[in-house]
């Protein structure tokens, strides 16, 4: 049998959940006025990068998506989890720390609708946790990468 | 024109008694609130341009009041990474009166403009206009522009850090800059933050003790209104009837709580009014957070996609293969 043409490798789970997060830190980041100052948004193609508006159009598309996959992912090991086998430390840190950075991020998605106030230290602290979250799940991902550490307990 | 058609909307007394009681039930009730749509329990202010004579009463009364927040920058600056970051340095010309500055959060607009013949001189107060859902207050990614419950948004200068964001996403390039103050100078001086924000509060605390925001209190001809926002947006549809006139401030941005309400349209004001750094113009705004946020039914929907996928992929491979025939 033929391998799988590349459309079809880029739409395999971990694939696209490496596109998602590398979308999502991207624009996050965005949020700060970072990317002008520091010239990222002078290479060409990355001047959308200063838009506040269009990194905050597409940190949404791509937690949305994001979200999808989660619960596909949770869902779909729930459902298998005999088949599929016990995950691995790294994998139970990762989910943990992708839990903070949902919940948080929903706080602040609540936070931009019309008519909601939430008290300053609220946000500065939800600010931080995202914050940290995302350094953390950034770091831990970069560990697991280099040291080929699984999302499942080796069996 | 119609410029001295008086409207009993909102009078100094009933604000006071009645706009902050409104307000500050509204910021206590919760379940009373959640059958609001946002801005209703906002106060707003109704500005006439016909009856401004550009006496500038309110940008004096304005600087009196807020003289003590106003910066004092520590020199020299420190030095900023990349050599593109520039320094906005305004403590030397305090005294410019004619655009938004960090000393200066209102300021009177001018126009020459022609209406049924006849030239007519306008003048108008402009600052920040308070948006529902403001950009300043919702992107500002450290938390330090704020919004009140009456719908004042105003900037903490002890924990901003100058970066400009809100000025960026403010259709109406609002807050205004002031290097070597404020807390990026105990953080990374030379690498991140560049001083801290300034604009209009609308005098919260004022507002807050029952008292009229500073520039409505000193208007000699009564410009500015203020009241609870249905009542002013219901004030400023009569207005503009019995004028003739025209509405700004009621739906750009989504809707603001600065509702203005002139003798010409606002295109025709938008050619005559010299408009630039730190002088808003009239311009149409779309709202500006609602982009984003008609996501929020996308995001609502995507784990639900998500769980839904992966049972019928749990159920297609479960199901017992029929018997080929």
């Amino acid at each position: 049998m033929s391998s799988p043409s590349p459309v079809a490798r880029i739409f395999k789970a971990r694939y696209f959940y490496r596109f998602l997060i590398f979308l999502c830190a991207l624009t996050g980041f965005g949020q700060m006025p970072i990317y002008k100052r520091y010239y990222m948004a002078d290479i060409p193609g990355f001047s959308w990068l200063a838009d506040y508006y269009a990194t905050r159009f597409v940190h949404y598309v791509g937690a949305a998506l994001l979200l999808g996959l989660l619960a596909y992912t949770l869902a779909d090991y729930l459902l298998r989890r005999r088949e599929i086998g016990a995950p691995s430390w790294s994998a139970l840190a990762r989910g943990a720390l992708l839990a903070v950075i949902v919940i948080s991020g929903l706080f602040f998605l609540a936070k931009n609708l019309a008519g909601a106030y939430y008290p300053p230290a609220a946000i500065i602290a939800g600010n931080l946790i995202h914050l940290s979250a995302v350094m953390g799940l950034l770091a831990l991902s970069l560990y697991c990468l280099l040291f080929k550490k699984g999302w499942m307990r080796p069996s | 024109m119609s410029s001295g058609s008086k409207i009993p909307t909102i009078s100094r007394r009933s604000f006071l008694k009645g706009s902050l009681a409104a307000a500050g039930l509204a910021a206590g009730a919760g379940t009373a609130k959640a059958a609001l749509t946002p801005g209703d329990n906002h106060l707003a202010t109704l500005i006439d341009i016909s009856r401004c004579v550009g006496c500038g009463e309110c940008v004096m009364a304005c600087q009196e009041a807020n003289q003590s927040e106003y910066p004092r920058p520590e020199k020299p600056f420190p030095k900023m990474y990349p050599p593109r970051v520039k320094v906005a340095d305004w403590s030397d010309k305090q005294d410019v009166d004619d655009r938004l500055t960090p000393y200066n959060w209102l300021f009177i607009q001018s126009a020459t403009v022609t209406l049924d013949g006849e030239e007519l001189e306008l003048t108008m107060p402009r600052r920040c206009m308070h948006c529902i859902n403001p950009p300043c207050v919702k992107l500002c990614p450290w938390g330090s522009a704020k919004q009140l419950e009456n719908g004042i948004t105003r900037i903490d200068s002890e924990i901003c850090l100058g970066g400009s964001k809100c000025k960026k996403v403010c259709p109406w390039d609002i807050p205004q800059r002031q290097t070597g103050v404020g807390l990026y100078l105990d953080l990374l001086p030379n690498f991140a933050g560049n001083g801290v924000m300034y604009k209009c509060h609308r005098c919260y605390a004022r507002v807050a003790d029952g008292e009229l925001p500073a520039c409505i209190e000193a208007c000699p001809e009564d410009v500015q209104t203020i009241g609870p926002r249905t009542e002013i947006v219901a004030a400023a549809h009569k207005l503009a009837k019995e004028m003739n006139g025209y509405i700004y401030g009621e739906t750009e941005n989504g809707g603001t709580n600065t509702i203005y309400v002139s003798p010409v349209p606002f295109e025709k004001l938008r050619e005559a009014i010299e408009t630039g750094p730190g002088q808003p113009d009239f311009q149409p705004v779309a709202d500006q957070m609602g982009q984003a946020n008609n996501l929020v039914a996308a995001l609502a929907l995507a784990p639900i996609a998500g769980v839904a996928a992966a049972v019928g992929k749990f159920v297609a491979a479960t199901k017992p293969k029929q018997p080929e025939e």
